[in-house]
């Protein structure tokens, strides 16, 4: 207890002297800018570029009329069909195998072979998609499977990031992520190997 | 870092990997292939200038009122849930993460990548107060098992062949002796940390941007580490440099468009995550932000604008030094261009030959997405060095020598005809010693028959 007291009154002084050092000093500012959308990309046909970019940088897109199709696409891939646990957010397209709502600790995920995620929308200059934490039971289920699948709606596609984030406005959930391909690595000779520690593959699947 | 390493020039430090095979021009072509990458991006967005002027924009308003933008940043994140800690130098941080540790009873953390938590000596910190620390960045990690610093601050095991990689993997990880497959290499490395990250207690993250409008802040991965390894354990400790902040949510339309364009040519990151508060009531999220040197740095105007760095690396990926000499020649925590700038802000003896590891060709400043003039900041650097009388004996000299000559149009043309005339009749050699190390790999040229003065006195009309 007393180290910890010993701790925040040094912390409270360094918190001073740091701030002291920065506002001793006035430094004029160029104000901030805000970028003028005429300056900006834009897409004629947003979703033909969202998906060039997503398949260029490795995730796998599907077109769909009825979101139920998912799971039949999903059963031709061989590590979809042969899995075992699948959580899936999205009941609308893919029904999970196990409650994972009985799960309290994240660590108890690790055996999960495939996530089916709810993405709110799509950006079209760099693939990524913009999932919301609240959206999850945990956020490690992002991560942690071996095999990610995300739905999302073709309609909800934005141009650029700057739309991106005038969208999520402010981000009300503690966790919110980008998506863009699966995980991956170049760190061993600037070879890219797909499946580092997050998923091994992305399949995306737009949903009209 | 708090140990003392003795003052190895530059040149003297590149020579190991200058000399090793065909590493340096293997090395050099690896990084010219990277800054390929991030041309092709750069050129496809048509407003790529309009957004580096705007983040040069928004970070020179940030340095300004970093203060005040700071106290924001304190603010919105406590509101949030999150404890804000403030550093004043890397011991100050490294103690500050270990009682974090000591508070929950934690022997094994896992950690993403941090140029912060390099710079601070954080990990033989940790590993020397009992604390078991595995880097879950893939690069991070081959560089942690063969007990090297990371040698560029984007890719840390550039400087490795995948052998050498296979090699450590066959010591630390079982991996098949002489399998040098990147892809199965990878996959070791998947299993393996796997297992670390299911028995982390305590996430540790750096941080690529926090927001001052919000109190949140964002790492970038490919891997998917950092993420991992803060959505398990219930406690994530990010790690901050103070210059890390951005004024508002908007800005990060601008900057996420920038880095991985620059960093690796990737359109953005695979993963680009905000966290805004602990994850649950359960959970506790340590926001520690370190000032360790960049307030001082603020109120130098020469060299103030190398606290916009946001660490993409695209300077060193371009800088013709770097890619022949690695790294490690730097021997500093931040290597390349912009580590040439910033050590000896920390240390000018001991970092006095960095300025000169540069070429001033300008590239750096070109592909710079915050617009840090770069080269400029070198070349006064150099300036600097000489005003502190760092330079060595026989640049003084030479130096010396040189404005004397260029002083005087007598001895100016008395020593270019002495110099074409001894070139004529010197033997090899007589230029070629060891006391000459600018001929150890350069030719003299042909001398010319006449000077340019007596050419333009016969030619003029
Ligand atoms: S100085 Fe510029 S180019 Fe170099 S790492 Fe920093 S932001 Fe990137």
């Amino acid at each position: 207890m007393k180290e910890m007291l010993q701790q925040n009154e040094s912390i409270t002084k360094s918190r001073r002297a740091i701030l002291d050092r920065l506002m001793v000093m006035d430094i004029s500012s160029p104000g901030l800018p805000t970028p003028d959308e005429s300056m900006l990309t834009h897409f004629d046909d947003p979703l033909g570029a969202f998906v060039a970019m997503l398949e260029s940088v490795g995730g796998a897109v599907h077109m769909l009329d009825n979101p139920h199709e998912a799971t039949d696409i999903l059963n031709q891939i061989d590590v979809f069909a042969s899995a075992e646990r699948v959580v899936s957010l999205v009941p609308e397209a893919v029904q999970s195998s196990f409650d994972v709502s009985q799960i309290k600790d994240p660590h108890d995920l690790s055996a999960v072979d495939w996530t089916i995620a709810k993405g709110e929308f799509a950006v079209a200059e760099n693939g990524a998609i913009w999932i919301d934490g609240q959206a999850m039971p945990h956020r490690a289920l992002l991560f942690i499977a071996q095999y990610l699948a995300i739905v999302v709606s073709r309609r909800e596609i934005v141009h650029h990031m700057h739309q991106a984030y005038a969208r999520i406005g402010t981000p009300k959930s503690p966790f919110g992520v980008f998506v863009s391909g699966p995980s991956k690595t170049a760190d061993i000779e600037q070879s890219l190997v797909l499946g580092a520690h997050g998923c091994r593959a992305l399949q995306v699947f737009l949903t009209p | 870092m708090s140990v003392t390493l003795p003052i190895i020039d530059h040149p003297t430090a590149a020579k190991p990997f200058v000399t090793n095979g065909d590493r340096s021009p293997w090395h050099d072509k690896a990084l010219w292939f990277v800054r390929g990458k991030r041309d092709k991006q750069a050129s496809t967005v048509g407003e790529w200038e309009y957004l580096r002027s705007m983040a040069s924009q928004i970070k020179t308003a940030t340095i300004a009122n970093l203060g005040n933008y700071l106290v924001e940043f304190e603010r919105n994140a406590t509101a949030l849930g999150a404890t804000v800690h403030w550093a004043a130098d890397a011991e100050e941080h490294n103690q500050i993460v270990l009682q974090i540790l000591r508070d929950h009873d934690t022997k094994r953390i896992v950690k993403s990548k941090s140029m912060l938590t390099e710079e601070c000596g954080l990990n033989h910190f940790l590993e020397d107060n009992g604390v078991d620390v595995v880097d879950t960045d893939l690069g991070e990690r081959i560089v942690q098992l063969r007990d090297e610093t990371p040698s560029h601050i984007v890719l840390p095991a550039i400087h490795l062949k995948k052998e050498e990689v296979g090699e450590t993997f066959h010591e630390h990880l079982g991996t098949d002796k002489g399998a040098a497959d990147p892809k199965y290499l990878a996959e070791a490395a998947r299993g393996h940390l796997r297992s670390k990250f299911l028995a982390g207690e305590v996430g540790i993250t750096g941080v690529n941007f926090g927001i001052a409008e919000t109190g949140g802040f964002v790492v970038c991965t490919n891997e998917g580490n950092a993420d991992l390894g803060a959505s398990l354990p219930r406690v994530h400790i990010a790690c901050m440099g103070i210059e890390k902040l951005i004024p508002r949510f908007q800005d990060l339309g601008v900057f996420t468009r920038l880095l991985a364009r620059s960093a690796t040519g990737q359109p953005i990151t695979a993963y680009t995550s905000h966290f805004h508060g602990p994850r649950d009531r359960n959970s506790e999220l340590h926001i520690v932000l370190v000032d360790n040197g960049r307030s001082k740095l603020r109120h130098n105007s020469e060299f103030r604008e190398a606290l916009h760095c946001i660490r993409c690396g695209a300077c060193m990926n371009t800088c013709p030094v770097y890619r022949r000499s690695g790294g490690h020649s730097y021997q500093a925590t931040i290597p390349g261009p912009i580590g040439s700038v910033l050590s000896p802000t920390r240390d000018s003896i001991k970092h006095k030959s960095l300025p000169y590891a540069c070429s001033l060709c300008g590239s750096c400043t070109d592909v710079c997405p915050v617009k840090i003039p770069l080269h400029h900041q070198l070349l006064a650097w150099r300036k600097e060095i000489g005003k502190q009388g760092l330079l060595s004996y026989d640049k003084r000299i030479s130096m010396k020598a040189a404005s004397l000559l260029f002083r005087n149009a007598k001895v100016f043309s008395l020593a270019g005809w002495l110099g074409r005339t001894s070139l004529r009749f010197l033997p090899h050699w007589a230029t070629h010693h060891r006391f000459n190390t600018w001929t150890i790999a350069r030719e003299l040229p042909e001398p010319p028959k006449e000077s340019f003065r007596h050419w333009y006195a016969k030619n003029r009309k």
